[in-house]
């Protein structure tokens, strides 16, 4: 188990030295001179080209690319993502507080989609051909079709313009953050439900559930007890990602709801081609990334002892 | 022949599928179309007929600048769609052929591939477009490279799967043995059995780009104006969608129901090329 443990983790590695060296390159390969650039930002006007030069030299820019993307990774290891050309501020920590604020946002609609498609997923599956499993499966497609920042907007013009039961935008107690959470649950609950139904409709036709019911247990016994768990296992890979994606689509919903969290600080920063915060932020997302795979591969070797005997996790 | 008639019959008589394939084939008709449908052009301004509501020349009334939304929606079913379709084959084409070699050939090259892919798959396919949008800069090119940049890698790794096992298959092993050449081998019997499964991805994937590319253009970082994206028009509406909603819900709704369509389609194709997976219906 500890091997396992240690053998995911090291495999782990090189993926997240790829993606520091692809955070690294993007930035390098984006046009203009990043100390041009600075300058410009701090004093409004072009900047002389001694005063570049200078610079340039400071921040080392003139060494070779794997000197200075060495030296960025030994910054970038102990914290240090330097500083954003827009706001002046260090970047890890802009990253850092913003991250909380969409962690704010993404984690309550999390729950509120497992919520809503881990139960109407099974039941679908349980009641298969019913009305009900044909009602969700439609609504689940219709659901998984739609923008989901666009449904954003209609809830907003639903729920706060025309009933006037929530704030149109902003960040403050729960009632600003229903809307945003139940556009961003509800698309991914969509995907859920389809995934929950196919995995458990998967394994009511395995032996060991057959066995289950001839033995005489009862059937929500047999769904529950045995169907569900063993359902859980794809289900479970998919919500670590899910979480991920999750934490990308609040970039867009973010930007409908005034929401001051990490996908809008990226946005706002592309728009102004603030490269430290780019590529800190693919660093720092694909650091958090790597991680949530991590823990999904753990959740798995407890959900599925059969992972801890074989070599390979099956793909 | 056979085969694939009967296919189709099993196509059509799902219902659900057959619709997709409607909604795919009128959207598909408007786009290629649009010059012709439109009833006006879609980037002339008007300035005295700004936000005008619905009325017989205007069905769907004008935009901010007055401009037909009508035209603008039908000519925004070429730009979505077109773009998404052209990502949509680069996509394939890149994974398909990297899948190939990497799984047919194995040793370093497959195994440099993987960890790219490895590496390209750790992140949310949104995140790591933004990243390179952010590069590149914003427009429509910027969100295409960044777009097919990101998406090729699970069909890389889907295909070299698909490869490995069938290179256990006795005909291949048949083949090789006969003296077949590398590649001989790949094009006449291994990729004909990969593409009818990367054929059901790509139909989902192409919705998947619809909504990608209108993500980013509604950020405002994909199609630029005056181009009538529907992501892009749902930019410019988003200002004026209390006192003129139309601006918002139609290009939402055109969104919507091209992605229904594909994904419709998606799951029916599936059900009639992988009958393995159909008692999921």
């Amino acid at each position: 188990m500890r091997s396992y443990i240690a053998r995911r983790a090291a495999a782990l590695i090189p993926v997240w030295l790829l993606i520091s060296l692809l955070a690294f390159s993007l930035a390098n390969l984006a046009p203009g001179d990043p100390a041009e650039l600075f300058l410009r930002r701090q004093t409004g006007e072009p900047p002389s080209a001694e005063a570049v030069a200078l610079l340039r030299s400071e921040l080392g820019l003139d060494d070779a690319f794997p000197l200075r993307y060495i030296r960025w990774l030994g910054d970038a290891v102990t914290g240090d993502l330097g500083v954003s050309y827009r706001t002046g501020a260090p970047v890890a920590t802009e990253l850092r507080e913003r991250f909380a604020v969409t962690l704010e946002l993404a984690v309550p609609a999390f729950l509120l989609a497992i919520l809503i498609g881990l139960p109407i997923g099974v039941l679908s599956a349980v009641r298969r051909n019913s009305l009900l499993d044909h009602g969700t499966r439609l609504g689940a497609m219709v659901g998984s079709s739609m923008p989901g920042y666009w449904l954003g907007y209609v809830l907003i013009l639903v729920f706060a313009v025309n009933l006037g039961l929530f704030p149109v935008a902003g960040r403050g107690g729960w009632r600003h953050l229903a809307l945003p959470a139940l556009t961003l649950a509800l698309g991914a609950a969509a995907g859920l439900i389809r995934l929950t139904r196919s995995s458990v409709l998967d394994v009511l036709g395995d032996d060991y559930v057959r066995t289950a019911r001839s033995k005489g247990s009862s059937e929500p016994r047999v769904v529950w007890r045995h169907a569900f768990r063993n359902a859980l296992i794809p289900v479970v890979t998919v919500l670590g990602i899910g979480f991920g994606h999750l934490v990308a689509g609040a970039a867009i919903v973010e930007t409908v709801f005034a929401w001051p969290g990490l996908g809008k600080h990226v946005v706002d920063s592309i728009y102004d081609r603030d490269y430290p915060t780019i590529q800190g932020f693919v660093l720092f997302t694909g650091t958090v990334f790597v991680l949530i795979n991590l823990a999904v591969d753990l959740l798995y070797v407890w959900l599925d002892p059969q992972v801890r005997l074989t070599k390979r996790r099956p793909r | 022949m056979g085969a694939y008639s009967l296919g189709l019959r099993r196509l059509f008589r799902d219902r659900l599928a057959l619709t997709g394939f409607v909604i795919v084939s009128v959207v598909a008709i408007v786009a290629v179309t649009a010059p012709w449908l439109s009833p006006h052009d879609p980037t002339a301004v008007q300035p005295a007929l700004r936000l005008a509501g619905s009325s017989f020349e205007h069905p769907l009334g004008t935009d901010a600048l007055g401009r037909d939304l009508l035209s603008r929606l039908l000519a925004g079913a070429r730009w979505s769609l077109g773009t998404a379709a052209l990502a949509t084959v680069s996509v394939v084409v890149i994974g398909v052929v990297v899948g190939l070699v990497s799984g047919y050939y194995g040793g370093v090259i497959d195994a440099i591939a993987m960890r790219v892919v490895d590496a390209l798959l750790a992140f949310p396919t949104l995140l790591l477009t933004l990243a390179i949008v952010g590069t590149i800069g914003p427009g429509l090119r910027g969100v295409f490279l960044g777009l097919v940049a990101v998406a090729w890698a699970d069909y890389a790794r889907i295909v070299r799967g698909l490869v490995l096992a069938a290179r256990e298959r006795e005909y291949v092993e048949a083949a090789s043995a006969a003296g077949a050449t590398d590649r001989r081998l790949l094009v006449r019997h291994v990729l004909p059995g990969v593409l009818s499964p990367v054929m059901v991805l790509a139909t989902l994937e192409m919705g998947q780009l619809v909504l990608a590319l209108s993500g980013l253009s509604f950020l405002g970082l994909g199609a630029q104006p005056p181009i009538p994206e529907w992501g892009a028009m749902l930019n410019d509406g988003r200002t004026y969608f209390l006192t003129a909603p139309g601006l918002m819900l139609y290009p939402g709704i055109a969104i919507s129901l091209a992605v229904l369509g594909l994904n419709l389609l998606g799951d029916g194709l599936r059900d009639v090329l992988d009958p393995r997976m159909s008692h999921r219906k």
